[in-house]
This record gives C-alpha cells, sequence and structure tokens, in this order.
C-alpha cells in the first residue's frame, strides 16, 4: 500500500444472492483513505454505506475485487485473522450504541482491552482516559439502561477510541440522537481524530454529522457517485 | 482467562435470572445427594441391624437347606458339629432349628416356621429372653407383623401342628409369651420362636439344629463336614441387590428432575442466545472469534453448575446435614412398604466420592446442554448478529 494510505479498495463488488436474483450493494468501488482523515459515506438507504463500512471493518468480505485495510487483504482473511485485526487496530460505533448491557460503563469500554489482553494497570489507566475524553468518568458504574441515548453513544465512542486503534468505522453514528447529543458526540469525535491521529469513517444521512466531514463521500446504487472535500475540508487536525 | 472472567461476569450481571436457574438446577444437585445418600445409609443401616439381630458374623447351614426352598426344611436338621457346639457354649454362636408347621389361628390354617432358639444367648441382638421364666409350657416369641396377620396377642394360646424327625404329625398350644417390635421381617412373619430344648424335645431332634450362627465379628472355625459356611456377604447380598434394584428405580426420579433443570438450561441458553445476538455480533466487531463467543456462551451456561453447587451448598448442606444427624423416620406401615428392613429412621451417608461425583456430573451435563445451542454462533455471521438476524 502507497505510503501513510489506511485503506484502498480496487474494483470493490459485493453482490447478495437474494432468492432467486441478486442484488449488488457494491458496484466497482476504489477509493483510498489516507490515516487521520475524518470522512463520510453519504447515499440514500441502500446505497451502499453500511456494506462497505463492514467490509472495511473485516466483518464481511468482498465478492469481487480487492479491499486492503492496514496493508492486510480482507478477501483473504481467515476469521480468526480478520478477528485480530479488529481486535487490534478498528474500532466500531453502532447506530443503535451496541452496549453489552450487564455490563457497566466502565466493564463496556474495557472489554476491548480485555480481549487484547493488557495488564490491569495500564486497561484501568486507558479506560478512565477514555471515559475522561467522552465525560463520562462519573458515570463508570452506571449500566446502559440508566444512561441517555447521547451518553450511551459516548460510552460507545470511548469503547471504540480506547484501544487507540488506527481506524473507527462509526455507521450512523447521531441517528438515534437528539441535535444537542450529535452536536456533542461529533465533536468528541473531531477531538479525538485531532488528538490522537485516529481515522474516522462514517456513514450517514444525517447534515450535522455532514458538517463535520472533511471528505464526503456519495454513494448511489453501490457505486461512488462523488467524492469530494466536506464542509469541514479547510480544518485540518 | 478472559472467557472465564466475561462468563462469570455475564452470568452475574444477568442477576435473577441466573439465580432462578441456578436454584432449579441446585434442586436437582441436592436430590441427588440426598437420594443417594440415602441409599448408601439404608444400605449401612440394614447391613447393621440385619447383622446384629439375624446373621451375625455368618452362619453355618445344615447340608441341604435352603432357606427359600420348604421342601427341604423337613430334613434341615442335624447335630451340632463339636467345633460349632464348643463356641455356643462360649457364648460366640447360637444353635438355630428350624421346623416346618401350621398353625390355626381363629379357626384359620396359616403355615410358619418354629424356630429354636436358646433363650440365654447373647451372639445376637435378638429378644429371646423373653421365652425363659414364663412358666409356660410351650411359650412362644412372635414379631408385630405375624401377630397382626394372625391375630394374636401376648397371652393367646394357638395350636400348632408339626411332623417330627420320625415323619409323626403331633399337635399342640403354643402360649404366646410376648410380642416383639422388631424392623426386621425375616425374623418375624412367618416365625414363632420357641427355646431351642423344648422344639428340639417336641421335633424329636436332641441336640441337632438347623443354622449355627456365629457372634459379630467371631471368626469362622473353618470347613465342617455337612455344614456349609456362609458369610456375611452372601447373606447381606440378596439385600443388597434389592438397595440397588431401588437405586435405580429411584434413579429415574433424579433423572427426571435432571432433565428438567437441564431443559431450564438449555431453554435459558437458547434464548439468551437469540435475544443475545446483537451482543454477540458487538462482540465478534470487537474482535471476539466464533470459538471464543461459543466457548463464553458455553462456559456461561456450564456456570450455572458452579452456581447450582454453591446454591445447593448453602440451603443443602444444613438441610442434609440435619437428616444426616436426625435421620429420616418413618412409621412401621411405610418402613414395611418398602419390603425389607428398616430401622426406627434412615441416617444417609454422604461420602466425598459422592459429593465431588454428583458435582462433576452436574457441571458436565450443564456444559453439554450449553453447547449445544452455543453451537449456533458457530455459524453466525458478524453482519447477520448485528441486524439482529440469525444466519
Amino acid at each position: 500500500m502507497e505510503n501513510g494510505m489506511l485503506i484502498k479498495t480496487t474494483d470493490l463488488t459485493k453482490v447478495y444472492p437474494m432468492g432467486g436474483q441478486s442484488i449488488t450493494a457494491l458496484d466497482k468501488v476504489n477509493l483510498s483513505f489516507a490515516k487521520g482523515e475524518f470522512a463520510g459515506l453519504v447515499g440514500p438507504s441502500g446505497s451502499g454505506k453500511t456494506t462497505l463500512l463492514n467490509i472495511l471493518g473485516s466483518l464481511d468480505v468482498p465478492t469481487r475485487g480487492s479491499a486492503e485495510v492496514l496493508g492486510e487483504k480482507i478477501e483473504t482473511l481467515t476469521h480468526r485473522k480478520a478477528a485480530e485485526l479488529r481486535n487490534h487496530h478498528i474500532g466500531f460505533i453502532f447506530q443503535t450504541f451496541n452496549l453489552l448491557p450487564v455490563y457497566t460503563v466502565y466493564e463496556n469500554v474495557e472489554f476491548p482491552l480485555l480481549l487484547l489482553g493488557m495488564a490491569p494497570a495500564a486497561r484501568r489507566r486507558a479506560v478512565l482516559a477514555a471515559l475522561e475524553w467522552v465525560h463520562l468518568s462519573d458515570r463508570a458504574r452506571s449500566r446502559p439502561a440508566q444512561l441517555s441515548g447521547g451518553q450511551c453513544q459516548r460510552v460507545a465512542i470511548a469503547r471504540a477510541v480506547v484501544k487507540k486503534p488506527d481506524l473507527v468505522l462509526a455507521d450512523e453514528p447521531t441517528a438515534n440522537l437528539d441535535a444537542e447529543n450529535s452536536h456533542h458526540i461529533l465533536h468528541t469525535m473531531a477531538d479525538i481524530n485531532r488528538d490522537l491521529g485516529t481515522t474516522f469513517l462514517f456513514s450517514t444521512h444525517d447534515d450535522k454529522v455532514i458538517s463535520h466531514l472533511r471528505r464526503k463521500i456519495t454513494l448511489i446504487d453501490g457505486r461512488v457517485a462523488k467524492d469530494e472535500p466536506g464542509p469541514a475540508a479547510e480544518k485540518r487536525p | 482467562m478472559i472467557i472465564p472472567k466475561l462468563a462469570l461476569r455475564n452470568m452475574l450481571g444477568a442477576g435473577i435470572k441466573t439465580w432462578l436457574n441456578a436454584a432449579v438446577l441446585s434442586m436437582a444437585f441436592v436430590t441427588i445427594i440426598g437420594a443417594q445418600g440415602l441409599y448408601r445409609g439404608w444400605d449401612a443401616d440394614i447391613s447393621r441391624i440385619m447383622t446384629a439381630a439375624e446373621y451375625g458374623g455368618g452362619q453355618y447351614w445344615v447340608k441341604g437347606f435352603d432357606p427359600y426352598d420348604p421342601f427341604t426344611l423337613q430334613d434341615a436338621h442335624a447335630a451340632v458339629p463339636p467345633a460349632l457346639t464348643e463356641r455356643v457354649e462360649a457364648g460366640k454362636a447360637t444353635a438355630l432349628l428350624y421346623v416346618p408347621a401350621t398353625i390355626y389361628p381363629g379357626g384359620r390354617i396359616r403355615s410358619v416356621v418354629l424356630k429354636g432358639i436358646e433363650p440365654g444367648q447373647k451372639a445376637l441382638e435378638f429378644p429371646s429372653s423373653a421365652l425363659a421364666g414364663s412358666g409356660a409350657e410351650l411359650p412362644a416369641l412372635i414379631g408385630n407383623r405375624m401377630a397382626k396377620a394372625a391375630g394374636l396377642a401376648k397371652g393367646d394360646t394357638v395350636t400348632a401342628r408339626w411332623r417330627d424327625a420320625r415323619g409323626s404329625y403331633d399337635a399342640r398350644d403354643l402360649t404366646i409369651v410376648e410380642v416383639m417390635r422388631t424392623s426386621v421381617q425375616s425374623i418375624d412373619e412367618g416365625q414363632i420362636w420357641m427355646p431351642l430344648q423344648t422344639l428340639r424335645k417336641m421335633a424329636g431332634m436332641p441336640g441337632e439344629a438347623t443354622m449355627v450362627t456365629l457372634a459379630k465379628d467371631i471368626p469362622a472355625p473353618g470347613a465342617i463336614p455337612g455344614w456349609d459356611f456362609k458369610g456375611l456377604d452372601l447373606l447381606l447380598k440378596d439385600i443388597r441387590d434389592l438397595i440397588a434394584a431401588k437405586q435405580i428405580g429411584g434413579s429415574i426420579v433424579y433423572v427426571i428432575l435432571m432433565f428438567l433443570a437441564m431443559l431450564a438450561v438449555f431453554d435459558t441458553q437458547l434464548l439468551s442466545i437469540w435475544r443475545r445476538r446483537k451482543e454477540i455480533g458487538t462482540m465478534m466487531a470487537m474482535g471476539v472469534t466464533r470459538g471464543r463467543a461459543v466457548a463464553l456462551f458455553t462456559l456461561e451456561g456450564g456456570l450455572n453448575g458452579v452456581f447450582a453447587a454453591l446454591l445447593g451448598a448453602v440451603w443443602g448442606i444444613p438441610l442434609l446435614a440435619y437428616f444426616a444427624k436426625h435421620g429420616m423416620t418413618f412409621t412401621s406401615e411405610q418402613a414395611d412398604s418398602f419390603g425389607m428392613a428398616v430401622d426406627k429412621g434412615i441416617f444417609p451417608v454422604y461420602g466425598a466420592g459422592l459429593v465431588l461425583g454428583t458435582t462433576f456430573l452436574v457441571f458436565a451435563v450443564t456444559l453439554i446442554v450449553s453447547y449445544l445451542p452455543a453451537r449456533k454462533i458457530s455459524r453466525l455471521k458478524a453482519t447477520d448478529a448485528l441486524r439482529g438476524r440469525m444466519s
């Protein structure tokens, strides 16, 4: 992969069998992302945004073409290697937060570090630091059911960034949040992008998210319709 | 160590659901140990009371005697050999003479065995002393079951008819001098106990016996011509076989209990995987492999067994210890329904092997039952799981 490139897709195609038919979710997508980008995939429902995020997150594999993430070709990874890639280098933020309900805020954020086998003292420091980034240190002992939607999403952000991954993939992160909470979490992610140099790749319809993007890629019917600087392009980290 | 830690965290986090499952499983757990302990206790108890009242330290049977064949009884008598006479005289053994007879209580006919025993014998824990000093010409001692079945009571007389050694029939009235309460049916039902010398005289069998029972812990003097030695292992074999048969019957109950408990675990695990599929997808997104997810859910289910053991210990140990100390008591009717000797109560016996074996069994079965639904995860696609679908 070229120097400084984190992601590169070449003619990336994903076809889903649907009954007797095939649905092409991604059609020869060619994209590259450099380290530290704050980019978004926009487009209508069914345009392939989530499919692309899933493939880049090694949760799915292309039908044809190639997706290279951090030097690993997704299409050739075994389940175990793909899990390792996610574990070490990729953080996820979901529309519905996907927090583990029986865990406390602290335990949710700690989870990826447990998988990494980090030592307890270092783990504790990292979790507290992550909670500090998202201003939730005082809710460490709460359970997800005791938090508001905005707080849940901030926990999800802390969980995604606690291991300081190279890449965070956020699928509609503000879809379930009100304007004020959306604003807060976007600022939080922008701050983390600036402070830690973490690459953020969003899928979104939300104008509030789009307004923070430094690169905006429009997908229509699985194809890249437009790849342009975002509204926040002038704000370099 | 991460999987056990996460499994424990998940189980504790699930709160009341976990403890409800553990409670159901602990019932099966304690019941298995309790029932097994009861049978062991019964075995120990029955061996003790049968040994004390009937078998002593083993028996010498006159050749040809078969307690299960009434036709052998008439000829099952011989002079007590010197090696056994010595022991009888030293109080280390007691001679018993069996004579088949019929009695006519209340105008009905009933087959019995007249059994002669020395009233002063000390070899067996048997109330034979009641036969001495009654003043009756032909004193007889019967058990409470026999008394009930024949409608006899202390002080009653009953006509007995028997055949003596020469084959002549004779009939006399026996006087019931005592009704003994005994838990051992085999010295009670269908039997009338009389002083040995009296019976010998009645049957024309002077110095003869059907068997000689050694006192407990008295070693057998070896082979004696015309007599067969029957050790305790052989004498108790039928009883132990009967207990084993009852144990198998009883095990059906705890197999059902175990099945219900396992069904609860299986059901919970199946529902848990279905309900938590999004959670599984999230875990996969964070780098949990399918294998680790299967291990996690299997272990979570397996922990039900551990929690059940802990919970079972909390309420089961005091309960089982209470029964071990005070025994499980039965009315004589209940005891008789068991078909073999039961003393005033059964005192369960629990060994370390029983507890550890049951713990291992419950844990192993719980793990297997938990693994079955968890296998679904190994076919689950992370993207489907994140959408809340099962692939």
